[in-house]
């Protein structure tokens, strides 16, 4: 690289962790919520998740009939967009793999598509095969709804937008559209480790 | 100028042209940006600094400087433990150079055009890409009512102070209203208080109006006032949120 910041030292980490932390990124300790706008409210005797799309039928579930699904226990380091990383984060929830079971579709992308609207794109293989969660605890607490509470998807492996918070559906398709952030000028995919950000990255 | 449409962002050198000292944290890095592609009022900028021996840090920094301003002007509050905020407030000198990509975001803007009332609502920093808003507003010569409500801890932390109360006195629809939430002056006039449901019913437009609304400031005082304007009937879709956490600046 060719520019030097004059005068620059910064906070040097311990090198132990910073092989976990993706390019552009530094750790933080607390856990930062960033929303485009109000936090939605959902009771859950309301609350549904649905898979939907180019499937042969719909699945849904209530939050009773979700809560008594077979759930794990992950802990996973997760990167915000906006520089923050947070390691050793703990979650409990219901793998998407066990969400998609039975499920036959030729689609290979998903619209994640959340209570008051929000929207983030993925293709079927980064939330299959062990890398997504629909998460309803964090840290052993049912999750906030600042956090995406009652429930959020939870896809660790790519930046954290695409962790959709109040997390409604996944939509199967055949194309892969852009979301709400990636409509307004985030990347397509979001690999932390190739930091691709935004658009073009 | 216009950002509409997918572009990709370069990283960037800008070159500061002055400094401006805002209150005794905060100061504006006004910038000369040869390779500037424009941008929308409420926007961003990365900002990555770079040591000598290769270690690199990158913040996120919100533009106060209107679309129609001739340089880019970021404003910035160190904070104690901060790693970059530091570095800008404090050790950056004029002609010194800052690398950076933007502009970033396209979802908390506002465009001269929209006719809706507007309603802003700031606290501590969050004033910044809100007053990229009405520094557009008053380039563009927009009549749009505007009222901005801004939560500063005292009368010295207030940013850009001054230029609020010309832009206020000068008549075109926009009105400004100050709440002091640690400390206030012997004869202060304004709300000595955090922004509580009553100041919003005050200040705010009735719901009928249908603003657009943009609040910006630390996480809890934008999650309360968002929380707020939602049980005040406001629709949950006309607010748009920006937060800032104060973590490791």
């Amino acid at each position: 690289m060719s520019f030097i910041s004059r005068g620059f030292r910064g906070r040097r980490r311990d090198v132990a962790s910073s092989s976990r932390v993706p390019p552009g990124q530094h750790v933080v300790d607390d856990f930062p919520v960033l929303s485009a706008g109000p936090t939605p409210r959902i009771p859950v005797s309301e609350w549904k998740f649905v898979v939907e799309g180019e499937i042969d039928q719909m699945k849904s579930w209530t939050w009773d009939e979700f809560r008594k699904l077979p759930t794990e226990h992950v802990t996973k380091d997760i990167h915000c967009v906006t520089k923050w990383t947070k390691l050793d984060t703990a979650w409990t929830g219901v793998s998407v793999d066990t969400i998609m079971e039975g499920v036959e579709t030729a689609a290979e992308y998903v619209m994640a598509f959340s209570y008051g609207g929000y929207t983030t794109n993925l293709p079927l293989e980064d939330v299959t095969g062990g890398k997504a969660w629909v998460a309803y605890e964090f840290d052993g607490q049912p999750l906030h709804p600042e956090h995406g509470g009652p429930a959020r998807l939870l896809v660790p492996h790519l930046y954290f937008w695409k962790s959709a918070k109040w997390v409604q559906g996944l939509r199967l398709v055949n194309e892969d559209q852009p979301g709400f952030w990636e409509s307004n000028g985030y990347n397509m995919y979001g690999d932390p480790w190739r930091e691709q950000r935004y658009w073009g990255d | 100028m216009s950002s509409r449409g997918p572009r990709l962002l370069i990283w960037q050198l800008g070159e500061v042209a002055e400094l401006v000292p805002q209150t005794p944290r905060v100061a504006s890095l006004v910038l000369d940006v040869p390779a500037w592609p424009g941008h929308l009022a409420g926007q961003h900028v990365d900002v990555r600094l770079t040591a000598d021996d290769g270690y690199q840090a990158q913040r996120s920094y919100s533009i106060a400087s209107a679309p129609e301003d001739p340089h880019l002007e970021i404003t910035v509050e160190r904070l104690e433990d901060g790693e970059v905020s530091p570095y800008l407030v404090g050790e950056v000198r004029k002609g010194d150079k800052v690398e950076l990509r933007g502009p970033i975001g396209g979802y908390f803007v506002w465009t001269a055009g929209d006719p809706r009332p507007l309603l802003l609502v700031a606290g501590g920093s969050g004033i910044v890409p809100l007053m990229s808003m009405i520094r557009h507003r008053e380039h563009t010569g927009s009549s749009n009512p505007t009222r901005l409500l801004y939560s500063s801890r005292s009368y010295e932390d207030i940013i850009y102070r001054d230029e609020l109360d010309r832009l206020a006195a000068g008549g075109d629809g926009l009105t400004v209203a100050h709440t002091l939430t640690r400390m206030h002056p012997q004869g202060w006039q304004g709300y000595a208080r955090r922004i509580d449901a009553d100041m919003l019913s005050e200040v705010g437009w009735p719901k009928a109006e249908m603003p657009a609304v943009f609040v910006c400031g630390p996480t809890p005082m934008v999650e309360s006032v968002a929380s707020m304007l939602v049980d005040m009937g406001y629709d949950p879709a006309s607010i748009k949120t920006e937060r800032f956490g104060a973590t490791g600046g």
